[in-house]
Order: structure tokens, then sequence, then C-alpha cells
């Protein structure tokens, strides 16, 4: 039995496993691209039956600069996090006050896209296929940032009442992988409403 | 641990005064409370369900009956179809999930346990949203009408033009909040099994209930998914004017069926591997031999896992796919039979020249291996889509997917119920009522199920309120409503067992089936904590190592 004990003791300290925000967080990015799956299937399958119009080309115009907003906000995220694990709390402020400034930009761009499409051209969700797929994988989305973009918001504030620290960082990180989801996301709703289907 | 670390944990004295015990239920977070309120919840859905089913065989013990209505009728195989699916079985085996996989793998709690009672609470909700359209269909005014659109609400006749007032809106909210809990639970599922094992437990050390139900809370992640797209969808459309599934401005009504079976076939696997795992714990203990082929029985499942998503169109062979499509679809779903047959084989080959033991649980357990044989020899027949173009949509598939439900999933979840009733309770189930509920269950199941094929096969289709005399349906009509009734009887004697045992079983001991695995090391009930102190585990079997240390498994592993 002492060969058993001495076993188990090693077995012990050897021990560790994946943390578990991490995994989670994981599992609900695999939900989330389930969702997302479905809304680019149904846009992708829309693409062209439209009855009336308007249709893409005649209405969408490529939104080059909320795209880069958003994508560099993916790096301001990763500079945040980076300069929490080295202690320095004010570049942490910064860098996550440059990301939800970003974030906002491209909400902001969305929505002005959104009342261009709306009060100039026409175009509601129950206009044709178009809007139906176009506000809805589109909408999923800006759904998706805005979450994101209160978290950002909860995250700076408990940062300016200086509650988050570096033995925080895993926490923060957790929220982050949601960020990067959001923006590949971003990536392929682009190429697919406003290349492929355009 | 000292009284001080107890005391700050915030652990008060039991008290016996009803709202102080209504309060700690409400407000839990513990994994073992949430498992039995997921069960007490599933039973109370089990019975109304049950009474909708009755009503539907009242209806069609003879021809031309008018005991309810073609628009009840409507509802009730709609209502008794979505909540076994989503009320009673998702919930029960989310239950029993919660409840075993922290004992299982040595564990206090779930990875997050406020999701976990966020979760529950979610499915609750579901649940009752979707009862309340009984009420609440046409808006406030107290005169309801429950969805009438079947389980699978086909386009158009969820549209605005067929489906006036507010039930099938009842339905999208009810399954999509429920969804939203299941994806929850599958979360922390996932994040528990990965992240909270206790030391020594490698993924090949891991019980099988635990990596069954790792499996099942991955295919529930990409499953319920698309149901939750394709409700949002349909909200959409019925809501705001959307066209998704609107054949008027250009949608497509077949698209809702694919992303409907998307979900609906991967769910038929993520209800039947929990219960491919309650097999797998409950059949060696009574062989008192060791699980056959674990590594086979893990990859056959993992198989099992990815296949489903390739089966979903088998369901919609009469819709006219092309002919690659309907080969691609039967392929698939013949290759699937293939890792269910080699599970199958595995469980005889555990009882092979083993001391079998035919207690309560086990009983079901053997009935499980039978009747779920057979269901998936109709299935395969149903899979060949010749085969399907002549019987799709009769009482023949009525009666397949029944036996699966009924005859494989309910069966074992019974088991499951008998086999860790003691662990839950700390008392012993009457064994004479649970052997009385067993044969009973058995014959009404097979009056019910065997002779529903046969109408099916003389052409009766499912979902009629009645029929005409002289086709030969009747005495099959006949056989399968008595049928329902013993089944009925059967359930009554388990509700009975159930409350009886919980106040007058006697107690049961810790490890009442001298069994193998880590929660019948705690006490039973376990405490709250589970394990004062995290075990450490050097095999498959703990337990038998603790009991036999002159013969430890680990000298084989």
């Amino acid at each position: 039995m002492s060969s058993n004990a001495i076993s188990q003791a090693s077995i012990e300290q050897q021990w560790s496993l994946p943390y578990k925000g991490h995994v989670g967080m994981l599992c609900l990015i695999a939900a989330e691209s389930a969702i997302f799956t479905i809304f680019v299937v149904a846009y992708i399958f829309y693409i062209g039956e439209s009855l009336s119009g308007p249709t893409p080309r005649e209405v969408l115009e490529l939104p080059i600069f909320a795209t880069v907003c958003l994508l560099s906000s993916s790096l301001t995220i990763h500079a945040a996090i980076g300069a929490l694990r080295k202690l320095n709390n004010g570049g942490f402020r910064l860098w996550w006050f440059i990301t939800l400034a970003l974030g906002s930009i491209f909400l902001i761009e969305t929505g002005r896209e959104w009342h261009h499409l709306i009060y100039d051209r026409g175009l509601t969700i129950s206009t044709n296929l178009f809007g139906t797929t176009y506000y809805s994988l589109v909408g999923l989305h800006a759904f998706h940032v805005s979450v994101g973009l209160i978290g950002l918001l909860v995250i700076l504030l408990l940062a300016l009442a200086g509650k988050v620290q570096q033995e925080h960082s895993k926490n923060v990180d957790t929220f982050a992988l949601y960020w990067h989801f959001v923006d590949v996301v971003w990536i392929v709703v682009f190429t697919v409403v406003y290349i492929i289907g355009r | 641990m000292s009284s001080e670390s107890i005391a700050l944990t915030g652990v008060r004295e039991p008290s016996s005064s009803f709202s102080d015990i209504l309060y700690s239920w409400v407000t839990t977070v513990d994994h073992k409370r949430l498992g039995i309120l997921y069960i007490l919840y599933a039973i109370l859905f089990l019975v109304i369900a049950g009474i909708e089913a009755i009503i539907m065989r009242i209806q069609l013990i003879v021809p031309h009956n008018h005991f309810v209505s073609p628009q009840t009728f409507n509802q009730m195989f709609t209502m008794h179809g979505t909540t076994m699916i989503f009320f009673v079985v998702m919930p029960v085996l989310f239950g029993f999930g919660n409840y075993l996989i922290p004992l299982m793998i040595g564990a206090r709690d779930m990875a997050f346990p406020r999701l976990n009672a966020f979760s529950f609470w979610l499915t609750a909700f579901g649940g009752f949203l979707l009862y309340f359209s009984f009420v609440g269909g046409y808006g406030l005014y107290g005169i309801g009408t429950a969805p009438d659109v079947g389980w699978f609400a086909y386009a158009p006749l969820t549209s605005k033009t067929f489906s006036l007032g507010h039930s099938t809106d009842f339905w999208t909210l009810g399954l999509l909040v429920s969804g939203f809990g299941s994806i929850g639970t599958a979360v922390n599922f996932v994040a528990t099994i990965v992240c909270l094992r206790c030391p020594g437990m490698t993924l090949n050390k891991m019980p099988l209930l635990a990596w069954l139900n790792l499996i099942m809370a991955g295919m529930v992640v990409f499953a319920i998914s698309p149901l939750t797209a394709a409700q949002v969808m349909l909200s959409l459309d019925r809501f705001l004017g959307a066209h998704f599934f609107d054949t008027q401005a250009g949608g497509s009504a077949v698209l809702w069926m694919h992303f409907f079976w998307i979900f609906g076939h991967p769910e038929v696997y993520i209800l039947v591997v929990p219960a491919f795992a309650f097999i797998s714990e409950i059949v060696p203990v009574f062989s008192r031999k060791p699980i056959f082929g674990y590594p086979i029985m893990v990859a056959a499942t993992v198989a099992i896992g990815f296949i489903s998503f390739g089966v979903w169109a088998h369901h919609m062979f009469t819709i006219g796919m092309s002919s690659y499509g309907n080969t691609f679809f039967v392929i698939t779903t013949m290759v699937i039979a293939v890792p269910t047959g080699i599970k199958i084989f595995n469980w005889l080959g555990t009882m092979w020249g083993g001391q079998l033991q035919f207690q309560t649980p086990m009983l079901f357990c053997v009935a499980f291996l039978f009747q779920f044989l057979i269901a998936g020899l109709t299935g395969i027949m149903l899979g060949a889509a010749p085969f399907n173009w002549q019987l799709n949509n009769s009482y023949f598939v009525v009666a397949h997917f029944h036996y699966v439900i009924v005859g494989g999933i309910l069966f074992a979840i019974f088991g499951a119920f008998y086999y860790w009733f003691p662990k839950m309770s700390g008392r012993m189930y009457n064994e004479r009522l649970g052997k009385l509920h067993f044969w009973l269950l058995v014959i009404g199941f097979h009056l019910t199920f065997d002779f529903m094929h046969i109408p099916g096969i003389l052409g009766m289709p499912r979902r009629i309120y009645t029929y005409e005399p002289g086709r030969g349906w009747e005495i099959w009509n006949l056989i399968v409503t008595i049928g329902t009734f013993l089944q009925a009887v059967a359930i009554l004697i388990f509700v009975v067992n159930l409350l009886y045992s919980v106040f007058k079983g006697r107690l049961a001991g810790n490890d009442p089936w001298d069994a193998w695995t880590l929660e019948w090391s705690t006490s039973s009930p376990p405490p709250e904590y589970n394990f004062a102190r995290i075990p450490t585990v050097l095999s498959k079997r703990p337990l038998w190592d603790i009991k036999h240390p002159e013969d430890p498994d680990w000298d084989y592993e």
C-alpha cells in the first residue's frame, strides 16, 4: 500500500486541468457559431430569390470604415490584456477604452446604414427576402456587438473603480474570447453579405 | 473541517417551516437539488403529457368517435409531442446528469452553479409558457387555444394566415426559452467534465456516464442552436412580417424542414446517449463484471455524435429530394446503425458470463436491450427511401419512434430511477412494487406499440382524429388503447412507490448495490459539499480498489 500512497501523492501534485471559464466560453462560442451558421445558410439560400426590389447591388455599400474599426478592436483588447498581465493598469484602462470606442463606432455605423436603407431606400425586413435575411443576419451580429459593448462598459467601470487587477486577467481574457468571436463572425457576415451577396 | 469554516460558508440550521424549505429549494444552486428539481418537474409533465396521450387513444378506440373535437385532437398531439421531448425527457436526463456527474467525477459542484440554476428556471419557465397558451392563446381574454401545428410545426401551417391568435407564438417562445436553458446546461456539463475531474481521473478512467454526457452536451451545443435560430426566424415571420418561410414572397417551406430536422435528428441521439449512459453504468454492476470494451463504447458514441448530424433528411424522403440526396441520407442512416449495434454487443458482452442479478434496475435494462434493438431495426426499415415512401407519415412511423423513446429511452430512465433512488433519497424503493411496475409497463408497452405498427402498414395515417370502419384498423386501435391504460396504471404504481419509499422505505446505506463509482462512496443522500476530502482515483473503478486492496484494478489497466 505504500507505493499506492506515493503514486497518489504524485498524481495530486501533477494534476492540472483547463480553466473552466475558457472552456465554458468556447462552448458558448460553438453554440453561437451554430446559430450564425443557420442564418448564413438562410442568407445564401435566398440570394437572388427576392420577388421584388431593391436588390443588394442597388442599395448596399461596403462598410470599410466600420469593418476596420471592429477588426482593430480585436488588437486593442489584446493589448489591454497584455498591459494588465504586466501590471500596467493605466495601459489596460486606456486600451480597454479604445476597444469600447471602436466597437461603439461600428455599432453607430451599422445604425446609420440601417437608417439610410429604411428611410432613403425603403428597405425593411418585410420588403422582400433580401430585407428579411439582411436585417436578421446583420441584426443578429449587431445584437452580439451590443452585448459585447455592455460587457466592455461594465469591465471598464470596474477597472475605473480599481476592481480589475492582474489576478483577474483570466476572467478578462475569457470575455476577450467572446469579443474576438464577434469580430471573426463579422468577417463571415461581411464576406457573405457585401461580397458574395452583392 | 472546523466548525468555524462551516459557519463561514453560510450553512443554516435545517428548518422545518414550509416557507423556509420552499425558499431553500427555489434559491438553491446545489447541483443535487437542481437535479432533483429537474426530475420532479419532468415527472409532473410526464403525467400531463400522458393524460394527453390517453385522450388521443380514447378518441381513436372506435371509428367515428366523438370524445374530443378535431381541433382538440390536433392540440393534443402537438402538446403531447412537444411536452414529452422538451419538458419530460430532456429535463429528466439533465436532472440525472446534474445530480450524478459531479459525484461521479469527484467534484463538489458543477463548474457554474448559478448558471445551472438559471438554466433550470429557464427550462421550467419555457414549459409554463407553453402551457399558458391554454388560457392566453388569444391574448388575455382567458379563452385559450393550445398550439395545434404538430411538434415539428411545418410551414406554412405556422404562418399568420393559418395559425390565428398566439398559440404558435407560445410554442415558439416556450421552445426558444427552454432551448437557452438547454444550451446553458450543456456548457455547464462540458466545463464540469473537462475542468473539475478529481486527481487521477484521466479521460480514459472516467465513468462512461460522464463520457456519454460529455458527448451529449457537445451535441446539444450544436443541435439546439439551429432550432433556436429557426425559432427566431419563425418569430420574425410572425411578428415583423419577414418572409423566411413565406412561400408567397419567395420563401421556402422546405427550408424550415431542413432547419427543424438538422436539430430534430441529433435530438434523438441527445436523448438516447444519456440512456446509453445509464445502461452502461447499471448493467456492469448487476452482472458483477466491468464494462466490456470501454474504449470501443466511447469511440462508438463519438461516432454516433458525428454521424447524427448527417442523417436529418431521412425525415424528408417524401418531399422530393434529388436521387443523390436520397442516396446520401439512406447511406448515412445505415452507417449510424453500426456504432449503435456495437454498443448493444458491448452490453451483451458485459452480461456474458456474469453473475446476473435481476433486480428492478437490471430488468429495465434488459428490456431496453431487446426493445431498443427492435426500434433500431424498424429505424433501418424506415431509413430505406423506397420503404419510407410507402410508410412515411403512417402509424408505422409513430410506432417506430415510440419504440425508441418509450421502449428504449424511458425504460433506461426508469432503470436509472430505481438504481439511483437509494442514493438520492437515502431509502430503498419497494422491490415488489418495482417489479410490478416493470411487468405491467412491459405488457402495456408491447400491447400498445407492437400492435401500432400494423394499422400503419395497413395504411392508417398519423394525426387523424377519427377513421372509417371496415378498413381493418378497428381491432388494432382497440388493442393499442388497452395497452395505453396498462401503461398508465404502471406509471401510477411507480409514483406510489416513489412517494411511499421516500417516507417509509428502509434505509439504504451508502452503497446498496456494491457498486464501483464514486457517488456510492458518499453518504445517502450525499452532503451538500459531496466529498469532505476530494478523492484521488487510480483506475476506472475506484470503489473496487478500496474494497479489494489486495487485487486492485490499476494492476490491470
